[in-house]
């Protein structure tokens, strides 16, 4: 917009490709070793590889931190494309956004590793897994601390894969198989968008030297025609809306949570799911200069965030509710970059990947503990069971529901006061979007913690703590759910929004004239997004504490707005119908077309292959060759149409 | 008395060509010396000859002329196909090696036909002439057909042979009508001649020339299995000796695009405005049906000649796009391809067992957990030809559709996108079944099969290098297609 990009300061420093390649030797080491090894040496280096990596971001956090303002460390390891207009390389880079996002890719990563040891340790696939992990964290990075579009497709895609093989981690379940295709399908619907953006941008750049650098990208961002740029930017976030579960391609993330549940800590919370938010703010230059594009992003953000939360108001999965929250979450993600407050919307990433891990791994202790169980209606009172998980879970869901103090409101408040002052209609939404918020996740809290216990016998005389490794990351991340909120406070609070100030050589927008509402206006759009939270935590209080029978007697009186909720809005039937069924039709159609010859022998298989062949042959006298050259002449003929018609 | 007059030779162009021919007539008579079963030493001689001839050729990168009355030029362009082959058919044989003794093939005459297979393709590469480039496409086919019938024990391969030898021949008598169409409009068979009279031409000549470009289309796009010329592809490779269907992927393919691209550039370069469109067409149809199709199936050589048909299929969008880029971007990626398909067909080689060919994906569960060198390796070769980066088959295709851009067809490139986006899911399943399940079979040790491990090691190296060093080799590639234009 108006802002005066910072200085950037490029410093060439060697040690960058350590953090990836630390993760990297895991894998290797998992893939080829794992086996033989036993399971203690995977214990120890699946996650040590990532806490490596994690001191190594650590130092590069701290030299960009301290740094002159704008610095930017790079490492090119080769040019990969040096070829005629084009000089792509791969090379990494780590700013001060790029300094976050790995921080919290190896560090929240790290917890989780943690956390798997144990959560998995009785899992025949132990090397598999956490072969399938590191190497998310690999492409993860990749993603993150890519200097160009391309590189980032590298890592985008490659989280994609490793999502897609976590989710059907346990494949022997038909429905985690399925899970895992439909996470594959929907996310290739954004990949060709993403694709053809990508594409697209490099046509419109003509000719001359191209890196594809994100530099590059917002230089000559400038010299494009605005239609092209808003052309690009909404395709590239029609890939963000797949990856980063966003309507109308969040379908997939529910059923992602068939993978186990630390997976859908790191991934389908914390990380990948994010890199839709990452990839808008990294190219937040070329989105500036597209405002349709970024009302587009924030108004599905903001739809999203209330649309997702409805949903999540009914669900009894505990992972599915959480699901639901993640891309209700992610939704006010998108709101902030799209009303340009890019930093916001890190900051809001950074704290939700806090909270939101802190609230998976509580509820994979509440489901270990439990045996497997995860219909919330069949918990209740296991806080006297269960007291670290009850604690930090606790922390997560003010965290999350945004009570003051904690980590969830001072992001979710940074949003609110922008979208306020760039459009108060979405404000609006997205205050909506808080009070359910706040309801859901008590109404989450308060039926699995409090009350009576509902299980069985069999299952309550089960009924243990986690131990130490999986209570540890919890502690960790609950700490991290309060005091991840200090570096981003108000302005007018103590030392003010550090966090923005430290992003904004990176994001641009801090130094926004008359960006900040004014004080008493802050301090009255605080109260507001308080009085929701509260007014929501107050509401499931009354519903599942004091009258548990209220629910079900709204359920009966709203009968069918409660089936709608309850059927996710008849969304996937929707979708099954009109993409589903067609294409898998129009497949069979052409494969019987094209391939009537096999249909027999490739199903029958191996019994009788004499006969078979015997068959085949006979087939083949009755007219298989002749129907080929039949295809051969049609096709003949209607290629010299074509050449007679235009000559 | 007449004598006959010989032709001035110039022998330097000749020599890959000699090298090779010379080598099967070698590896002919040592077989008869040659007690079996053990027919290795076959292979290595073989072996020897292709790369003696790759070392010619490089030699001669820097050379140029042409021979034999001007039917076989000396260029750029047919030196890097000379080597492309000799490394395909090098991989082919190695393959081999091994491949043979789990099958009842016990004869030396293998390595023969795969060697004037070679010779064929060769002839094809480097003649200007149609008459020579149609005796190369035979020389090449009329081996393939042998081979691909030489399991003799096995009905289907005996099948495959017919099929595709019947159905050949059909595509051969278009070839060569429209070879003598253009001839008699032109009354030459030299395609820089034939290229004046397509320029200039006007009236019947003109309409001659577009029926015999037209039936060009068809024989070509019967080699290269465009759709709908398609239909003979699956079946043969399928029921083709695996190391045969490799050979005819990556080997027989490019060849038949070097005669492809080099005739319709050369000589009906002027037409362009009318086989553009044609070939656009081809080109979507080729990508779509072999990509849909792919998804169905169940038997990976199967799936793997669907793939072949939609790779085609992304390779016409080069030609379609044309000019040096386009052009450069074909060559580039047949070289890519023939690393990948290969080394992808390697590993269903490593995957059989004698008389188990375990070619039904249900057989291939759990394998990557099981031997981790071929689950690496196929995933590699999976993953490069669904085009995920950084590998070479996504450089490829990034040449191939940056060029297709480049040339304003935006459509076309939006097609081949998401027809490449579509194929990831059926390579991703072969992954998901070696990954994600259980039950298959045990893969013999590769380090038991060590010509097959060479292979597999040659063509991930290929493959990698390809991807993550792309620009010196598409330099290569684009000075070869300088000759052309």
């Amino acid at each position: 917009m108006h802002e005066v990009q910072p200085a950037v300061v490029v410093e060439n420093v060697t040690f960058l490709w350590w953090i990836p390649l630390l993760p990297a030797l895991g894998v290797l080491f998992h893939i080829f070793l794992g086996r033989r090894v036993g399971k203690t040496a995977v214990s120890v280096v699946g996650p040590s590889v990532v806490a490596a990596a994690f001191i190594v971001s650590l130092v590069a956090f701290i030299r960009v931190w301290l740094g002159p303002p704008g610095l930017v460390l790079q490492q090119v390891l080769w040019s990969w494309l040096p070829v005629g207009s084009l000089d792509v390389r791969f090379a990494l880079q780590v700013d001060a956004l790029s300094a976050v996002m790995i921080l919290v890719v190896t560090g929240v990563g790290f917890l989780i590793h943690l956390y798997s040891v144990v959560y998995m340790h009785d899992d025949p696939g132990y090397a598999r897994y956490f072969a399938y992990l590191n190497l998310f964290t690999v492409a993860m990075l990749v993603l993150v601390m890519a200097d160009n579009l391309l590189l980032l497709f590298v890592g985008w895609e490659g989280v994609g894969l490793c999502s897609y093989l976590l989710i059907g981690f346990w494949y022997d379940n038909d429905a985690n198989a399925s899970a895992g295709k439909k996470a594959f399908i929907v996310n290739r619907v954004g990949d060709a968008a993403f694709l053809v953006g990508i594409f697209w941008l490099f046509w419109s750049f003509g000719p001359g030297s191209h890196t594809f650098s994100f530099s590059e990208i917002a230089e000559r961002g400038r010299q494009l025609s605005p239609a092209v740029v808003t052309g690009v930017t909404l395709l590239l976030f029609v890939g963000a809306t797949g990856k980063s579960a966003q309507l109308p391609l969040y379908v997939w993330l529910p059923d992602a949570m068939a993978g186990p549940t630390p997976v859908s800590a790191l991934i389908h919370a914390a990380t990948m799911v994010t890199a839709g938010v990452y990839m808008i703010a990294r190219l937040h230059a070329l989105y500036e200069l597209a405002p349709i594009s970024l009302d587009v992003v924030a108004t599905v953000g903001a739809l999203t965030a209330v649309f997702a939360a409805t949903i999540g108001l009914v669900q009894t999965d505990i992972k599915k509710v959480l699901a639901y929250s993640t891309i209700s979450q992610l939704g006010y993600m998108f709101l902030a970059v799209g009303v340009g407050a890019f930093s916001a919307g890190i900051f809001h990433l950074l704290t939700h990947a806090f909270f939101k891990a802190l609230l998976f791994l509580g509820s994979g202790s509440v489901i270990h503990a439990m045996g497997g169980e995860q219909d919330i209606r069949k918990m209740g009172g296991l806080r006297r069971y269960l007291p670290v998980t009850y604690a930090t879970f606790l922390v997560g869901t003010l965290a999350i529901a945004g009570v003051p103090g904690f980590a969830g409101f001072f992001s979710k408040d940074m949003i609110l006061a922008r979208a306020y002052a760039e459009a108060p209609m979405l404000w609006g939404l997205a205050l909506v979007g808080a009070g359910l918020t706040a309801f859901y996740m008590f109404r989450l809290f308060f039926l699995v913690f409090l009350g009576e216990c509902r299980a069985d016998a069999h299952t309550r005389a089960h009924l243990h703590e986690s131990p130490r490794t999986m209570t540890i990351p919890l502690v960790v991340l609950a700490v991290l759910s309060v005091v991840g909120g200090y570096v981003g406070l108000p302005e007018f609070l103590a030392w003010g929004d550090r966090f923005s100030a430290f992003l904004a050589p990176a994001v641009g927008g801090s130094a926004h004239a008359g960006g900040h509402p004014h004080l008493a206006l802050e301090v009255a759009l605080m109260g507001a997004s308080v009085f929701v939270a509260l007014a929501g935590i107050a509401v499931a209080y009354r519903f599942y504490i004091q009258a548990p029978q209220t629910p079900q007697q709204l359920a009966a009186r709203w009968r069918r707005a409660y089936q709608l909720l309850w059927n996710k809005y008849y969304v996937d039937e929707l979708y099954a119908a009109l993409f589903v069924r067609p294409i898998v039709q129009l497949a069979h159609v052409l494969w019987r077309q094209f391939d009537v010859a096999v249909v027999d022998g490739a199903v029958n298989g191996a019994g009788g292959v004499v006969q078979e062949t015997g068959r085949w042959l006979r087939r083949w006298q009755t007219g298989n060759v002749q129907h080929y050259a039949l295809s051969l002449l049609v096709g003949t003929l209607l290629l010299l149409g074509y050449f007679l018609g235009r000559g | 008395m007449t004598t006959l007059a010989f032709p001035d030779v110039a022998w330097l162009p000749l020599l890959p060509l000699m090298v090779i021919g010379a080598t099967a007539l070698l590896v002919l008579v040592a077989d008869l010396f040659s007690e079996g079963p053990d027919y290795d030493a076959l292979g290595w001689l073989g072996l020897i000859g292709l790369i003696v001839a790759a070392v010619c050729a490089a030699l001669l990168w820097n050379q140029s002329g042409s021979t034999l009355a001007g039917t076989l030029v000396l260029d750029r362009y047919g030196l890097f196909f000379t080597i492309l082959f000799a490394v395909g058919s090098g991989l082919t044989l190695l393959l081999s090696m091994n491949y043979l003794e789990t099958t009842d093939i016990r004869s030396g005459d293998y390595y023969t036909l795969l060697l004037f297979s070679t010779v064929g393709m060769v002839l094809m590469a480097t003649s200007v002439d149609l008459i020579v480039i149609f005796l190369g496409l035979e020389v090449m086919s009329i081996a393939a057909y042998a081979l691909a019938g030489i399991w003799r024990t096995q009905v289907r391969s005996n099948e495959a042979a017919l099929k595709y030898f019947i159905l050949g021949a059909f595509a051969s008598g278009f070839l060569l009508l429209g070879i003598a169409l253009l001839f008699g409009a032109s009354g030459e068979t030299l395609l820089p001649r034939i290229g004046e009279v397509a320029a200039t031409g006007t009236g019947e000549q003109r309409l001659l020339v577009t029926i015999g470009a037209a039936l060009l289309l068809v024989g070509f796009g019967f080699k290269v299995a465009a759709a709908p010329f398609h239909s003979w592809a699956p079946d043969v490779y399928e029921g083709a000796p695996t190391a045969v269907t490799a050979f005819m992927a990556a080997g027989i393919k490019a060849a038949a695009f070097a005669a492809f691209v080099r005739v319709f550039v050369d000589s009906l370069g002027p037409l362009a405005g009318d086989w553009r469109g044609a070939l656009w067409i081809l080109a979507v149809l080729t990508m779509t049906v072999g990509n849909v199709s792919a998804l169905v199936q169940r038997n990976i050589k199967r799936l793997l000649a669907y793939s072949s048909i939609a790779h085609a299929g992304y390779l016409l969008v080069g030609m379609v796009a044309g000019g040096e880029n386009g052009n450069a971007a074909v060559l580039f990626y047949l070289a890519v391809y023939t690393f990948m398909t290969v080394g992808a067909f390697a590993v269903v080689i490593a995957l059989g067992r004698r008389g188990q060919p375990h070619e039904d994906l249900d057989d291939w569960a759990g394998v990557g957990l099981r031997s981790p060198f071929l689950g690496f390796a196929m995933t590699v070769f999976m993953l490069s030809l669904a085009g995920v980066p950084p590998l070479a088959g996504f450089m490829g295709k990034f040449y191939l559709f940056s060029a297709a851009l480049e040339a304003g067809y935006v459509w076309l490139t939006v097609i081949a996108v998401v027809n490449s986006l579509v194929s990831v899911y059926y390579y991703v399943g072969v992954l998901v079944k070696m990954y994600m399940a259980e039950g298959g079979v045990e893969a013999e040790a590769t380090s038991a099969r060590p010509y097959l491990f060479a292979a597999l090691v040659a063509t991930l190296a290929g493959t990698f290098l390809l991807g993550l060093f792309p620009t010196p080799w598409f330099e290569i590639a684009r000075r070869s297609v300088e000759s052309l234009i």
